[in-house]
């Protein structure tokens, strides 16, 4: 147990015990002289003479500890304190910028931990959990799964410890004269236990809950609506809450802190499958092969690899394929790990994180040449110290470790900074996205040790970084030259200046990489907005009217929306109005059916299918979305008439090959349908969209209950809604309209996700410019100072306030041009990673690249001005003499 | 990590050799030993005492001795060394490849 001693040894104050030591030998040598008969003094001096330099001895001894680095560190970490306490502003400056940097990449570390890596609150062992989705041959995308496919999957797999199946959905909730949406999931009956959530109050879902029609009418909520509607009351087991219009008893509470496993939403009911027709407009899909609606998960059993599970998976998909040929014909199953998962939001945030953590990144390196470039001044203003210390016998590495401790000391605050600034931007990511549908998006930074370490090694790194550039020069100084002149020159400055000029280069070209970046998604976000998305947006208002939930059967249901219709299309200044099963870019999903076609031959593993939206009468007029031929439905399209539908131009090129389809007919879902008009092609999700084939049914023929309503009116939102809920209310008092909003409104929040990339490359680009900026300003200053006497000289030998201006400014800006240089070839070569975020903008775009040039010139030559003009001020006689 | 030193040289493997020959007589303080390596070797070797405190220091911390503060008889604070077991081990084994080499340099000396 020797090292334990020592390292007892490395903390007892050895320093005072070897002066002590070396007195004691002193005396006594000259206790032996005196007796040899010299005098005192000369027996002193003698003594002295045969030791040697006391100096030399104690640093040799100290330097033969094995613990010396803790006694070191713990002696280094005091001086550091106290030379960053007595330089308060560097010290300042230099913990804001490292603060700024590692906040940033501990918050986009958290924000891909718990939207990306992950997601799911409460739930063990994310690391086994892999998405699965379907998928068709000859179709792009992921599909949904059905549920006798699933049960399939589940029988003949063996690598597989559970199967999570699961749907979003929702209700409605009305509050006062507001309905809210509320999301919420059904589930298999596994579903907690395979997830390892167990409820906080009563039980899961058991066994065989899942199955039989509409035949287990209960639920389990979320501990948000325990406490909200029922006031945390523990006596709610067993009480009913009405979900889509049907009370269901709730066997149990959900903990605090779970919302589910869907990235994006905070769920706040989960219902048995087996409640599926409930949410489906009393569409029973159980035991239908054809009808895919299941999202869910795998938990593989340890060991297990992605590709040993996909195999299986495969294998199974195609027995199924051979078995169910009319169903399955071209299906198959893909299994995704949860980060990539194809059917919540984690997808659509994916570009923006990879924005965000390319950014921060190069934010950081910025940040650590400008606390490298801070070290470094301090560095040459402590070289006399250096020298000193060094030619007295410490080791370079003495010092090295001197520097470093001071960069670790540095680190260490700025971490704990960056910790607290990354809690406060934890959340950012939802606040930056907008409410869409009512529901309020859940995009939340997770900080787990798993983030910590992460930061705490960038933040080690970071150290390194720039703390062992000034440490290795400083380590490297010339004794002989260093202690004959310490100044430097303006012009031909030689030293280690280069090493200055150097990272404010790196932090120039940097910053120019991400005004670039951000100068392209600026104009891609500009480009998508003024895309048109095929129909109105000004002029147009949406909103939903939830009459399933209400309680109303079909017929009730078709009466109140004629009745409604007519209301509101007396109410002054409304042009047109419809209703329509989805407005265009909601949240929810379009339905979707298998399709065929007379005189089109699918290929015959593949099975063609389209997505179709049930509107009313003037849908396609009130949403401004052109007609090409034929007519858009009427009234007279109704239960009575024969079945028909509209298309829309992808489909007609598609299906029917540039012949005009009106009055041929499509088959959907098994039913033949007279087509009577051809739509323009619209954007249906989201601007970005590729076309793929849509079509339009009447809502009359394939009716829903629960739908939007589309106003065409030139009045605003907050000028027609109070309107609105009056005539509603006057056909009954129990129904509330969702949130009115204008199309346009509609249309932004599906850019949510190029909005926060847009966002976060601004601010960041701007922060990565004022660190900078600050660097730039920081190497001019101290070369101004540090060439006081050569500017002196100048301006003795007649140089006029101008020349030094210049002078100065003109060694910044060179520095600033070649950083520009750098940044664009480097700009030219990143940008083009980025190609799959723009849109309708080129990489290379000039107007980015000019604009970038522009403000980082204005922001350099704004960080040259002050040491500039401070050169300007310089006193010759003063300097001259000092 | 803890054992990991700069190889000694062979002036300081003698000089160890010395100082844990003169502990092994008994406790001593550096002054001591100094004197003790003159004396008995009749003035011949005369320690460099800028490098005997290193080397004290170095061996207290691989644990061949161990130091503590003693009060001496005209009242003065020393530190006082003392081999440890490793450190009579490490000396025998010293003391070993020393005769060795000694033996070896004798007779090649004898034998010219």
């Amino acid at each position: 147990m020797g090292w334990l001693r020592r390292l007892r040894g490395s903390f007892s104050p050895t320093t005072s015990d070897l002066d002590d030591e070396v007195r004691f030998h002193l005396d006594a040598r000259t206790d032996e002289y005196v007796r040899s008969g010299m005098t005192l003094d000369e027996a002193r001096q003698a003594a002295r003479r045969r030791f040697g330099s006391t100096a030399l001895v104690g640093e040799r001894t100290r330097d033969v500890d094995t613990f010396r680095w803790i006694h070191d560190f713990r002696r280094d970490a005091g001086y550091a304190l106290r030379m960053l306490w007595r330089s308060p502003g560097f010290s300042i400056l230099a913990i804001l910028c490292l603060t700024l940097g590692i906040g940033a990449n501990a918050a986009v570390f958290s924000w891909i931990e718990g939207i990306l890596l992950r997601p799911y609150p409460l739930v063990v062992d994310q690391d086994r959990l892999f998405a699965v989705a379907g998928t068709n041959r000859g179709a792009s995308g992921t599909h949904d799964v059905s549920w006798p496919d699933w049960l399939d999957l589940q029988r003949n797999s063996t690598l597989i410890e559970s199967f999570i199946a699961e749907k979003i959905t929702g209700t409605t909730l009305s509050i006062g004269d507001r309905a809210e949406r509320a999301p919420g999931s059904m589930v298999s009956a596994n579903y907690f236990d395979a997830i390892g959530v167990p409820p906080l109050l009563g039980r899961g879902f058991e066994r065989g809950e899942d199955s039989g029609r509409g035949a287990h009418p209960v639920t389990v909520i979320s501990y948000q609506m325990w406490q909200n509607r029922f006031h945390g009351d523990p006596a709610v087991l067993g009480k009913t809450q009405v979900l889509n219009g049907l009370p269901h008893t709730i066997v149990g509470v959900a903990p605090d802190g779970f919302y589910g496993t869907f990235v994006g939403y905070a769920f706040q009911f989960w219902v048995p499958a087996s409640m599926q027709p409930q949410f489906d407009a009393g569409v029973y899909k159980l035991e239908d092969r054809g009808a895919r609606w299941i999202e869910g998960y795998v938990r593989l059993k340890p060991g297990v690899t992605i590709e040993q599970a996909q195999a299986e998976m495969s294998a199974v998909a195609s027995r199924l394929e051979n078995d169910y040929p009319d169903t399955n014909r071209g299906r198959g199953i893909q299994l995704f790990p949860l980060w990539q998962t194809p059917f919540n939001g984690a997808t659509s945030m994916l570009p923006a994180l990879g924005v965000s953590l390319i950014v921060v990144i190069a934010v950081l390196l910025i940040a650590c040449a400008n606390v490298g470039n801070l070290l470094l001044v301090r560095a040459f203003a402590r070289q006399q110290e250096m020298t000193i210390r060094l030619s007295i016998g410490a080791g370079r590495g003495r010092l090295v470790k001197q520097l470093l401790t001071e960069g670790v000391i540095l680190s260490a605050f700025a971490g704990t900074g960056g910790l607290v600034v990354a809690n406060w931007l934890r959340n950012a990511l939802a606040v930056l996205t907008p409410p869409r549908g009512g529901v309020v998006l859940r995009f939340p930074g997770e900080i787990d040790w798993r983030v910590l370490v992460v930061s705490a090694s960038v933040c080690l790194v970071s150290t390194l970084l720039f703390g062992l550039v000034p440490a290795m020069l400083t380590s490297r100084i010339d004794l002989a030259g260093a202690l004959r002149s310490e100044s430097c020159g303006l012009v031909g400055g030689r030293g280690k200046a280069w090493v200055r000029s150097t990272l404010v280069l790196v932090q120039m070209s940097l910053s120019f990489v991400l005004l670039v970046g951000a100068g392209l998604l600026i104009q891609t976000l500009q480009a998508v907005r003024n895309s048109s998305p095929g129909f109105s947006t000004q002029g147009v208002l949406t909103t939903g009217v939830d009459l399933f939930t209400a309680g109303y059967d079909t017929q009730r249901a078709k009466n109140f929306q004629d009745e409604l219709i007519d209301r509101i299309q007396a109410l002054g200044g409304v042009e047109s109005v419809a209703f329509s099963r989805m407005a265009p870019f909601s949240y929810r999903s379009y339905s979707s059916a298998p399709i065929a076609v007379d005189g089109y031959d699918a290929p015959l593993d593949q099975q063609p299918t389209a997505d179709y939206n049930e509107v009313g009468p003037g849908f396609l007029a009130t949403m401004g979305i052109p007609l090409v031929a034929g007519r858009e439905f009427t009234r007279a399209d109704n239960e009575t008439t024969p079945l028909v539908a509209v298309v829309d131009e992808t489909m007609a090129a598609q299906f029917w090959r540039g012949a005009d389809p009106v009055g041929r007919r499509v088959q959907v879902s098994g039913r033949w349908m007279q087509i009577v008009g051809v739509a323009r092609t619209a954007k249906y999700r989201n601007l970005l969209e590729t076309p793929r084939p849509f079509f339009y049914v009447p809502l009359r023929q394939n009716f829903s209950a629960t739908t939007a309503l589309e106003i065409r009116t030139a009045q605003g939102p907050a000028a027609i809604a109070p309107a609105l809920v009056r005539e509603i209310h006057a056909l009954d008092a129990n129904v509330a309209p969702s949130e009115l909003i204008t199309m346009r409104e509609q249309v932004e929040r599906t850019t949510a996700s190029q909005r926060v990339s847009v966002t976060i490359l601004v601010v960041f680009g701007g922060l990565a410019l004022l660190l900078a900026a600050i660097g730039l300003y920081g190497v001019m200053a101290s070369t101004v100072s540090q060439s006081a006497r050569e500017l002196a000289l100048r301006m003795a030998l007649g140089a006029g306030a101008s020349d030094l201006l210049r002078l100065v400014l003109s060694k910044g800006l060179a520095l600033t041009a070649g950083g520009v240089v750098l940044g664009a070839a480097a700009a030219l070569e990143l940008t083009r990673l980025m190609g799959y975020l723009l849109y309708k903008v080129s990489p290379r775009d000039p107007i980015a690249f000019g604009s970038a040039f522009v403000v980082i010139t204005v922001a350099a030559a704004a960080a040259c001005l002050v040491p500039a003009w401070r050169a300007t001020r310089t006193d010759p006689l003063r300097a001259l003499r000092g | 990590m803890l054992r990991r030193h700069r190889k000694p040289d062979a002036l300081q493997g003698t000089l160890d050799l010395l100082v844990l020959t003169t502990l092994s007589r008994g406790p001593q303080h550096g002054y001591g030993i100094a004197g003790e390596i003159q004396t008995i070797s009749d003035e011949v070797l005369r320690v460099e005492e800028g490098s005997l405190y290193p080397a004290l220091h170095r061996m207290e911390h691989l644990g061949w001795i161990t130091a503590g503060w003693q009060t001496t008889s005209n009242n003065r604070r020393a530190r006082l060394y003392r081999i440890t077991r490793a450190g009579q081990k490490r000396l025998d084994e010293e003391q070993a490849k020393w005769d060795r080499l000694t033996k070896a340099v004798g007779k090649v000396l004898r034998f010219a």
